[in-house]
């Protein structure tokens, strides 16, 4: 908003006191689940609340992470997050190569189709996709899990990903083309690796979306041995109402993997949104 | 046109899409994987949850099922518990999209500076975004719980604004604080990163332009920077609002389902309640379609009303 000319030594200190006093109100909650799961037992409710631990103790983890299954839970949720951000990226580039790139009868009303899926809240699906997943055998699987999830992130992420393919200059497809390069040479050795911030953008959303989603696990998956993280946090929380330790100590444990994802990420992040369709 | 030319120009027509469908084929290999999914999880289960709308609907013999046209609309709409569910739903969207939008203005107008630790910050304000929806929605619980709560605190021991702990999550109207709150906390990273791509495709020399004829900062983000990024505030404006009407986790795990008496559903919690409590897919369906052929209008209404071209 004010040009380097203009700033003064006072619009630096205000410019950091909001920014400060901002990240006080995002890490507060984050900084209560961690001590929480540091106190011992007895001090969940100690009054007052106090944002440090008096005392520091393990033993929620070592509770909560032997308790009910929690390692295959977690491996759960890695192989299906994994399985549909690699399928994601595939399949959301094949069509958004199609929609920018390729003539064909059809394209029009077919990439409106598919931003129909944009709109349609997801959990109204969930009836006839439970029945379509029963008929092809898909439930209480990994593959029924990463096909739904898969499909329901096609919409954006192939809108997302036609507004980054667009802005790559023509002339170089020219040049493969007089070359004699074949439309999968194209798409395979040119279009995706100039693609990568916005591959990695659709990589982070995907991943995290994968990592959260509780509607479609909750309908899909009723053997315990396949649960995934967040079906088991919430369910965990449900039995030991007043364990608040224990529940902290394996959502922070959750919450490792999508950090490590996005601090690997996140320099290609913000150049994959604004080259993205993203910004309207 | 004579008959004769319209009977010997179709199957023309007819051959030129064939055949250039034929050049095509490529294309359609690219879109084969996409749409074979998209149809089978997304197309046929919308088709099929507008039909199962219109019956009332026997779950262990489909065969069986009665077709009562639009009755289960009609019933819905009828229902008070529904009506409740909307209101809360609005009020939802009406409070949290202006918050996060605003808020989030604020954020990426202040990281679009030359800052030491940008890095940090930006990453520090999205961790809510990439957290999952049950595990912050466990984190307010716990901070507005009633016994030892950090807010109840804060407001009773620290401020002296009330004498005696207030019960956020008993009462229905109270419960919308935390559950609104939360959406407002949980959302604003999101909205600002994406400004802040916008913002950094403003060039440079526009805004000292500006400032060479005269324009202040607030002049400047008033009849430079906002109508630039006029397009991509209409975007979050359009899937806010989407995800606003579509709230739910919060709202069910805060509310165990509706607790008090079904007076605090979202219109999707009601739903999944309808549905898989009751067994009442018709009825589950037809909420489903209301909320979706709402959430259609209004984004079209939106995207009409507020789009316009802007050039750099």
């Amino acid at each position: 908003m004010l040009l380097p000319a203009e700033r003064k030594w006072y619009h630096q200190a205000a410019t950091y006191a909001l920014l400060i006093g901002g990240l006080v109100i995002v890490a507060v909650p984050f900084i209560y689940m961690v001590s929480t799961s540091l106190k011992p037992q007895q001090y969940t409710f100690e009054y007052p609340p106090r944002l440090l631990p008096s005392e520091v103790t393990l033993n929620n983890y070592v509770q909560a992470l032997s308790k009910d299954l929690f390692f295959l839970y977690f491996l759960n949720s890695l192989v299906v997050a994994v399985a549909t951000t690699a399928a994601t990226v595939l399949i959301s580039s094949l069509l958004a190569y199609a929609f920018s790139r390729l003539e064909f009868p059809g394209r029009e009303p077919l990439f409106y189709l598919l931003l129909l899926g944009m709109m349609i809240p997801p959990v109204t699906l969930i009836i006839p996709q439970f029945l379509v997943a029963k008929t092809f055998r898909l439930l209480n699987s990994y593959a029924g899990l990463v096909v739904v999830y898969v499909t329901m992130n096609l919409s954006m992420q192939t809108f997302l990903l036609r507004g980054f393919f667009e802005s790559i200059p023509s002339e170089l497809e020219d040049a493969v083309r007089i070359d004699g390069g074949s439309q999968w040479t194209m798409f395979w050795h040119i279009i995706l690796p100039l693609s990568r911030p916005g591959l990695a953008t659709v990589a982070i959303f995907t991943f995290l979306y994968s990592w959260d989603e509780f509607p479609w696990a909750h309908v899909a998956i009723k053997e315990t041995t396949r649960r995934t993280l967040p079906i088991a946090i919430a369910l965990f929380q449900n039995q030991h109402l007043t364990q608040w330790g224990q529940v902290f100590a394996a959502s922070v444990v959750a919450l490792l993997p999508v950090i490590a994802v996005f601090v690997l990420f996140q320099r290609y992040f913000i150049r994959g949104i604004a080259r993205s369709g993203l910004k309207g | 046109m004579t008959t004769r030319g319209m009977i010997e120009t179709f199957p023309t027509r007819l051959c030129t899409l064939v055949r250039s469908a034929f050049r095509a084929r490529m294309a359609y290999l690219f879109l084969l994987p996409g749409l074979a999914l998209f149809t089978l999880f997304v197309v046929y289960p919308m088709l099929y949850s507008l039909r199962i709308s219109f019956y009332d609907w026997n779950i262990i013999r489909p065969e069986r099922s009665a077709f009562v046209g639009l009755d289960n609309y009609a019933t819905i709409l009828q229902d008070p518990i529904f009506r409740r569910a909307v209101l809360n739903t609005l009020a939802y969207t009406l409070v949290t999209v202006p918050a996060q939008i605003v808020l989030a203005l604020i954020v990426a107008l202040l990281l679009d500076q030359e800052i030491r630790g940008r890095t940090f910050f930006r990453v520090a304000y999205y961790l809510p975004v990439i957290t999952s929806w049950v595990i912050v929605t466990l984190i307010f619980e716990y901070l507005f719980n009633s016994q030892a709560g950090l807010v109840n605190y804060l407001l009773r021991d620290v401020l002296h604004l009330v004498d005696e702990p207030i019960r956020w999550l008993a009462d229905p109207i109270l419960t919308m604080v935390p559950i609104h709150l939360l959406g407002i906390w949980k959302g604003v990273g999101w909205s600002a990163i994406i400004l802040l791509a916008a913002l950094q495709e403003i060039p440079a020399d526009l805004l000292e332009a500006a400032a060479v004829d005269g324009a202040g900062p607030w002049q400047r983000l008033r009849h430079v920077t906002l109508p630039l990024l006029r397009p991509t505030l209409v975007f979050l404006l359009v899937v806010l609002v989407i995800g606003g009407l579509n709230v739910y986790i919060s709202v069910l795990l805060i509310t165990d389902g509706g607790r008090p008496l079904d007076l605090t559903h979202s219109v999707l919690t009601l739903m999944y309640k309808e549905t898989f409590d009751r067994l009442n897919f018709s009825g589950g369906a037809a909420i489903s379609y209301l909320l979706t052929a709402f959430v259609f209008v209004i984004s079209l209404l939106q995207i009409r009303l507020l789009r316009r071209r802007v050039e750099y």
